[in-house]
């Protein structure tokens, strides 16, 4: 396996001279073989899927562990985030604008049509269409020809030959290849063009799994793959399927692992917390994730901008006491922030210029508000929004909690029925206070952590920070020429975070999960998702 | 009879129109935009939102939403939800497998609790009555989904009798312990119904007369005290079969039973126009339903009814 393992740092080849993405050619050795049963189907936990399984409009966890199970894009992930080479064969770049992709030899989809440059190129182009209005669409709006508004043809992507084609990318990206691991740069066969919301229904592929047959995706309760005879990728299943059962609670699910009717089981609820580890001992995991939770600051609110808001940004930064509330209210299932990213990414740092501002700090939180209040005394309350539907209430309390002992401040949670409803003020500004804000990586890189949440503009940047230094790291980082000096760029730029503080890192999410003792070689993946194509069945 | 059997099922027009309309008023009132809630954080672009609203008819007025929604209907569409799917489809599978369970639980507490009902009535004051009292207060006093996890614990993790959770297809033996579930809180109040309606009809002229005509005494007691002792029972399981019928979230939550109750709340929690507001519509007619079925075994129960003209 080795010798396919490409990591992140391959890109730092560059430093000979040209950009050059490539590994040995996949499939060429094979993992030892699997003990176990490779016939065995492992059933695992999940929801149904929010869409029809198209890989560019599916960007919801539920539906994502299918599509990620039943399609391989041109590299993909190992467990530890790094690049390993898919269907690509090279993905190379002299000026990192103009890519060329090249394709391994004999991939086929299930229904035995070869995977093709065509294949990519046309997948690529229906996400990104306007009127096609695929979710994930802003992924390819770094291609050239790409519109926000009207239906327009990608011309950055050129079909050379069945094996090869080009990219011309807007501005350069020296990390470009690293997000072609994410499932909205899958492949499509030409079937799916016919009638894509049917082949929604039943995705074909060429990935690992495959859908055990027209209707295996039996709505609101489970979905079974089969492996794919197909597929000779780095990914090869050591067991014979996965069947992934849709659970409306966790509780259920958890119930189900100790009855045992379900295998693996990737979130522990909350209910269960103090008492997983002692229910299944050597079989349950609490890890990173690669999840990052905060709270973002009203910065443009009287009081909470300029140089007096600055201050207030860093007393209530101080007052929180991650350490606490992650042991207590989350029983150690959350790690406490140091960064913007995560520590399952390369490049994440607890050594960042500025970070002390993260550490409970009785001290120093009232003498910095006490500055803010020489500037202009504060009365009002402090609040804190939050969705009531997803179980925040017991952090926010404590959170808000913690403000108040430490500042002597009134500071309360307002709950909000529902996400949308709190999006709503939001978008309305009409908040008052601080809003929760968790990000979830859709590839492992510090760039998928920044650029959509705080570059000027970005879609998730809903509250309008805009840094012009923020910005300028930012672009010198994407376009560094080696991914040392980009890290350098992209820590950099959390360092100006972390003096302007538009939001407040909290912690990162962990990846609580359990299996039974009829399964094995269970190791969950730096996005939270059991790497199931490993795990094999006494 | 049936007069009156047309007259209410002519009522239902009204209150069916009405009862949409209300549940798509207040689903259109919810805050915030469902379409821009289903992508959470990661937030697509407005372009794309916008088309997806106008899809559904979101950025239209209610009453034009509701006139699509209308016009739909009576032509046998009931729209999609927003993964794209038929609502009728949705209606197919969840629908079948509710009503397997409330059929179920309606067995179970109706038998039971009438069984131990009478038997407590007639003993009144025993040893058997005052246990049954105590069971039954215990089970009204104690929340539905602590009963559900420790039936679920105790039978399905210890025991391992019974399926922890209940799989697609939702055969009657894995909805066993659901339904047990399910009707514990209505038997006991069954229990108690029948308990207190029978120690009445006891005492009553016409039993003392049927007594005093020679009539054995299980003649006396099926046909005379437990007949006329049905009446309250009698109304009590036709709301009950009603509340069954439209869904039970926490047993179903518990059990993973892919039900109407968590079908509903997960497409009000949505936002999700046409799938609430079939579900809604198919389940006041179902109340309406049993409630009729109801006045008519009235009838058949009490012979001091009879529905005239």
């Amino acid at each position: 396996m080795k010798i396919n393992r490409l990591g992140i740092v391959a890109i730092s080849l560059a430093a000979v001279g040209a950009l050059t993405l490539s590994g040995c050619a996949a499939g060429t050795e094979k993992a030892a073989a699997p003990k176990g049963d490779s016939k065995a189907i492992i059933t695992t936990n999940g929801s149904e899927p929010q869409n029809p399984l198209i890989p560019t409009n599916t960007a919801e966890t539920g539906g994502g562990k299918v599509v990620t199970s039943v399609f391989a894009g041109l590299v993909s992930y190992t467990g530890k985030g790094e690049l390993e080479n898919e269907v690509a064969k090279s993905i190379e770049s002299d000026d990192a604008k103009n890519w060329t992709v090249t394709l391994e030899d004999g991939w086929k989809f299930s229904n035995d049509e070869p995977v093709t440059a065509k294949s990519f190129v046309d997948a690529w182009n229906y996400g990104a269409l306007f009127s096609n209005a695929q979710g994930s669409s802003y992924f390819f709006d770094d291609i050239a020809g790409f519109s926000y508004d009207a239906d327009s043809e990608l011309t950055g992507l050129k079909v050379i030959d069945d094996k090869t084609f080009t990219v011309e990318l807007v501005a350069p990206e020296a990390d470009w290849p690293l997000r072609l691991g994410y499932a909205a740069y899958s492949p499509l066969p030409e079937v799916a063009f016919e009638d894509m919301a049917a082949f929604g229904e039943n995705p074909i592929g060429n990935g690992p799994y495959m859908l055990k047959g027209e209707g295996a995706w039996e709505h609101d309760v489970k979905i079974d793959l089969v492996t794919n005879p197909a597929y000779d990728g780095v990914r090869k299943p050591a067991n014979g399927g996965l069947s992934i059962v849709f659970y409306d609670t966790q509780d259920a699910a958890y119930a189900d692992v100790q009855g045992g009717n379900l295998d693996v089981l990737d979130a522990v609820p909350d209910s269960a917390f103090e008492t997983y580890e002692a229910d299944f001992p050597e079989r349950s995991v609490n890890q990173p994730a690669a999840i990052f939770q905060a709270l973002n600051m009203p910065y443009y609110l009287k009081h909470w901008s300029g140089k007096e808001g600055e201050l207030r940004r860093a007393a209530i930064s101080m007052s929180i006491d991650r350490q606490e509330i992650t042991d207590v209210i989350f029983q150690g299932t959350r790690t406490p922030a140091t960064d913007f990213t995560s520590p399952v990414i390369d490049g994440y740092s607890d050594k960042l210029k500025g970070a002390e501002v993260l550490e409970y700090n009785e001290k120093e939180a009232k003498k910095l508000w006490a500055e803010a209040d020489d500037i202009s005394p504060y009365t009002g309350t402090f609040d804190i929004a939050y969705n009531a539907d997803g179980g925040h209430q017991a952090w926010v309390d404590a959170v808000a909690n913690s403000i108040k002992n430490t500042l002597g401040i009134k500071a309360v949670g307002k709950a909000y029925p529902t996400f949308a409803a709190a999006l709503d003020d939001r978008d309305a500004k009409k908040l008052t206070g601080a809003t929760r804000a968790g990000w979830q990586a859709d590839y492992p890189s510090l760039f998928n952590f920044l650029a959509p949440l705080y570059q000027t503009g970005a879609g998730s940047n809903k509250e309008g920070y805009s840094s012009a230094e923020f910005d300028g790291l930012l672009k010198e980082g994407s376009s560094a020429s080696s991914v040392e000096e980009a890290t350098a760029k992209y820590q950099e730029a959390q360092e100006v975070l972390l003096k302007d503080l538009p939001t407040l890192p909290l912690w990162y999410s962990n990846v609580t999960g359990v299996w039974a003792d009829t399964v094995d070689n269970v190791v969950f993946g730096w996005d939270s998702v059991p790497l199931y194509t490993d795990i094999t069945k006494k | 009879m049936l007069w009156y059997t047309g007259k209410r099922l002519l009522q239902m027009i009204p209150v069916f129109f009405g009862a949409t309309f209300l549940i798509y008023f207040m689903v259109f009132s919810l805050p915030g935009d469902p379409i821009a809630a289903l992508y959470g954080d990661r937030t697509p672009s407005p372009g794309v939102i916008a088309q997806i609203r106008a899809q559904y008819y979101l950025d239209q007025p209610l009453l034009v939403q509701y006139f699509h929604y209308m016009v739909g209907f009576l032509q046998g569409d009931l729209g999609t939800t927003y993964s794209g799917r038929p609502v009728a489809d949705v209606m197919a599978s969840a629908f079948p497998v509710t009503a397997r369970l409330a059929m179920l639980a309606l067995l179970f507490e109706a038998v039971a609790g009438i069984l131990v009902g009478l038997i407590a009535g007639l003993r009144k004051g025993k040893f058997f009555d005052t246990s049954a009292l105590v069971v039954s207060l215990l089970l009204i006093s104690v929340p539905t989904f602590v009963i559900g996890f420790v039936m679920q614990f105790v039978f399905g993790v210890q025991l391992g009798w019974a399926r922890t959770t209940v799989s697609g297809e939702a055969p009657l033996n894995e909805l066993i312990l659901p339904a047990l579930v399910l009707a514990s809180v209505s038997f006991a109040y069954i229990v108690r119904l029948t308990r207190a309606s029978v120690s009445d009809n006891l005492n009553a002229d016409f039993v003392r007369t049927a007594t005093a005509k020679g009539l054995s005494r299980p003649r006396v007691v099926t046909v005379h005290v437990l007949r006329n002792s049905l009446v309250p029972v009698v109304t009590f399981l036709g709301v009950d079969l009603g509340s069954l019928m439209v869904g039970a979230i926490v047993t179903e939550g518990i059990f993973n039973i892919n039900g109407v109750g968590g079908t509903v709340y997960k497409a009000i929690k949505l936002g999700e126009g046409p799938t609430v507001v079939s579900f809604i519509a198919v389940m006041v007619v179902i109340f309406v339903l049993a409630n009729l079925l109801v006045d008519l075994l009235y009838a058949a129960l009490d012979p001091r009814i009879r529905y005239a003209k």
